[in-house]
């Protein structure tokens, strides 16, 4: 069986760091499609570049040796074989990849726009940008059978969420299709990166969802200094890696009261709110900032833990290991709740590996893989934690999973305010190289992040951000289907999938 | 469950008192806002919150004033899952091209009098998002604003602030019936 790495061959591109991107022919970019197909490769992006350089790219890890590469592919016909036709977790993105670039992927099974709502002025606006059409109404995908009615709701949903909208084809109470339209909240973000200086667009970063500012700016951050060859200090690594346990613990604690409250057991969501405040004051004790936004910067972090900081998040963190397990045996013994949450909702081992679903929904049905162990990432490697895998796939696994991640955060925080380096919290950027590419992949509460950018001199010249959610929010279409309607936003809340950090 | 119930029972909660010493700028906005919810709007303000493009991260503090620390109930404010149940538009983000739309009509299903709250540095201008081709930049560009709470995100305090500022607000602008 020949690996991933040898059949992507092509001519290097300098500096691209820390992994080999390649430029490569049409016939070695479906052969890598293929290898997708069939199990040996995740796809971990795809995006492309306009202008000059108007090319498609693709980032894919191999299955046995974990190796990622990026391959790259030259459009100058504005057009490329399409991966979706053969692997279905590339559809979004090449319909993406269209709407934004107006670049087209030949073969692809689905060619309605994707994020362009027909709201714009303006078509393919981060390619040959032109006066936008009149919009065509949306076809949703047709639906056969006796006894079925349609429900759409949104984008405005009834509670504090984001907007998308959902069209569920129900047979009585049972959900038979339920379809997403998303690109409610697109911001353009990658049009602004644009040309601005590496400093806006650490701040465009941290705003690309906001419930995950951390991990997106320490993905940003990583990228940057890969393209530029710096490395942050070891006192910045332990304290990045600090800001991204307690995003994880605030983010997962909320989530598991909310799904909760969602089976009305609002007991577990009130209780759990109040760990949440208390994880996000100590945030604003520590750093200044209850999320902690701005507050990694390329070349380090932007706030130092002194030591009232540590002492109070020690405090902090005696409490919630007292509190929290009552909390996890009240989960535990309440069997109308369990009731809703066990067996609802389920994501197959099959459906998770495919779609190289990350985060609680990917370890829920199995897929053992977090960025923190591998590729890995300081200060992580010296840290000692375990990564939770169960295969149930419902609703309950993916409780149980943040369950055990709350556990295991706390672990590491502890460690890492007890080995905290001592030292300077950031080096500056131009100590390294004036240009280059950078990839990075960090593991933010819901998943990983991919950041992809490429630098000449203070500016970024490109920079694309790929959201945990794109490869999640599939998953939920199929996981919804033969449950019933009520039982959605148990399943949705499951998920909690990004809808900014997913629209851009 | 039994042993936690007793003890929520016993300790009391952990809602920021009133008059919390050691959280002056708290008690002292609660007290107003109470006091001033009851006497001009009976006891009672419906709020309906609106994502026209946020980050999320407003989203987020806003479920905040829900938890038991800010207990946004207490002072008869609630937030509702219609804008025909809603006095007040709560509303996040730079105002998304493809979001245009659907808030103007989330404002007009809502009934006079109403009042529009923009929260965020981004519901203001746009924000670090002013600019693109994807955004309108602002929600006073598309519904009238009657106050922004600014932040990034504003925290829960901050937000309670605001809704006073509203209170003020309405009751300089809204004739005597």
């Amino acid at each position: 069986m020949p690996s991933l790495i040898s059949i992507a061959q092509g001519r290097l591109v300098n500096d691209h760091r820390p992994w080999l991107r390649v430029l490569v022919t049409p016939e070695i970019w479906s052969a890598i499609a293929k290898e997708l197909a069939a199990g040996r490769a995740t796809l971990l992006g795809l995006w492309a570049d306009a202008g000059a350089s108007c090319a498609v790219h693709m980032a894919v890890m191999a299955e046995d040796t974990k190796d990622i590469v990026v391959i790259s592919l030259a459009c100058p016909k504005e057009e490329f074989p399409s991966v979706g036709a053969l692997h279905p977790p590339a559809i979004r993105l090449e319909r993406t990849v269209h709407s934004l670039y107006g670049l087209k992927p030949i073969g692809a099974p689905d060619s309605r726009p994707w994020l362009d709502l027909g709201f714009w002025d303006v078509q393919f606006p981060l390619g040959a940008r032109s006066a936008a059409p009149p919009a065509q109404p949306y076809e949703f995908l047709p639906v056969e059978g006796e006894n079925l009615h349609q429900i759409p709701v949104g984008p405005v949903h009834a509670g504090i969420i984001e907007p998308g909208h959902f069209r569920f084809t129900a047979s009585g109470e049972t959900v038979v299709r339920l379809e997403e339209r998303l690109g409610y909240v697109h911001k353009g973000i990658e049009s602004l990166m644009a040309g601005a200086t590496t400093e806006h667009a650490a701040k465009l970063a941290a705003r690309a969802s906001g419930d995950s500012t951390v991990a997106y700016g320490i993905a940003f951050a990583r990228a940057v200094e890969a393209a530029l060859k710096v490395e942050a200090p070891p006192r910045a690594h332990y304290l990045r890696a600090l800001m991204a346990e307690l995003e994880r613990l605030a983010n997962h604690l909320g989530d598991i009261g909310a799904i909760c409250n969602d089976a009305s057991f609002a007991i577990m969501h009130a209780h759990c709110g109040i760990l949440r405040e208390r994880v996000l004051r100590a945030a604003q004790f520590c750093f200044d900032h209850r999320l902690m936004m701005d507050r990694v910067a390329p070349g380090g972090v932007a706030a130092d833990l002194h030591a009232e900081g540590a002492a109070f998040l020690k405090d902090v963190l005696r409490q919630l290991r007292q509190t929290f397990p009552r909390l996890v045996e009240l989960y535990d013994n309440t069997a109308s709740l369990q009731d809703r949450t066990a067996s609802t909702g389920i994501v197959d081992a099959a459906s998770a590996r495919r779609f190289g679903a990350s985060g609680f929904v990917g370890r829920a049905s199995g897929r053992d893989f977090d960025t923190r162990k591998n590729p890995g990432y300081p200060p992580y490697r010296e840290l000692d934690f375990e990564v939770p895998v169960l295969t149930d796939g419902d609703v309950n696994a993916r409780v149980w999973l943040r369950i055990r991640e709350v556990e295991q955060s706390f672990a590491l925080i502890e460690q890492i305010i007890e080995r905290l380096p001592q030292g300077p919290i950031a080096v500056a950027l131009d100590e390294g190289v004036r240009a280059g590419e950078g990839l990075a992949l960090v593991e933010g509460f819901r998943g990983d992040v991919l950041v992809s950018v490429k630098l000449d001199g203070d500016r970024v010249v490109r920079c694309h951000l790929r959201d945990p959610s794109w490869f999640q929010w599939p998953l939920l279409e199929a996981a919804i289907e033969g449950n019933i309607v009520a039982d959605f936003p148990l399943c949705n809340k499951s998920f909690n999938c990004s809808y900014s950090g997913h629209d851009l | 469950m039994r042993r936690t119930l007793i003890e929520s029972l016993m300790r009391g909660p952990v809602t920021d008192p009133r008059p919390a010493p050691d959280d002056a700028a708290l008690a002292e906005l609660s007290a107003s806002v109470d006091r001033k919810a009851r006497r001009r709007l009976g006891r009672s303000l419906a709020i309906r919150q609106i994502d026209a493009g946020s980050c999320n991260g407003c989203e987020l503090e806003i479920h905040a004033l829900n938890s038991a620390f800010y207990d946004l109930e207490r002072f008869g404010l609630r937030f509702v899952a219609s804008p025909r149940h809603a006095d007040v538009l709560l509303v996040t983000g730079p105002v998304t091209k493809n979001m245009r739309e659907a808030l103007e009509r989330t404002y007009r299903a809502t009934p006079d009098p109403k009042w529009v709250v923009a929260v965020g540095d981004c519901a203001l201008d746009g924000g670090v998002f002013a600019g693109s081709y994807a955004v309108v930049g602002g929600v006073s560009n598309v519904v009238p604003v009657d106050l922004h709470i600014r932040g990034c995100p504003p925290s829960p305090s901050d937000l309670l602030k605001g809704l006073i500022a509203l209170l003020d607000y309405v009751s300089t602008n809204t004739a005597a019936p």
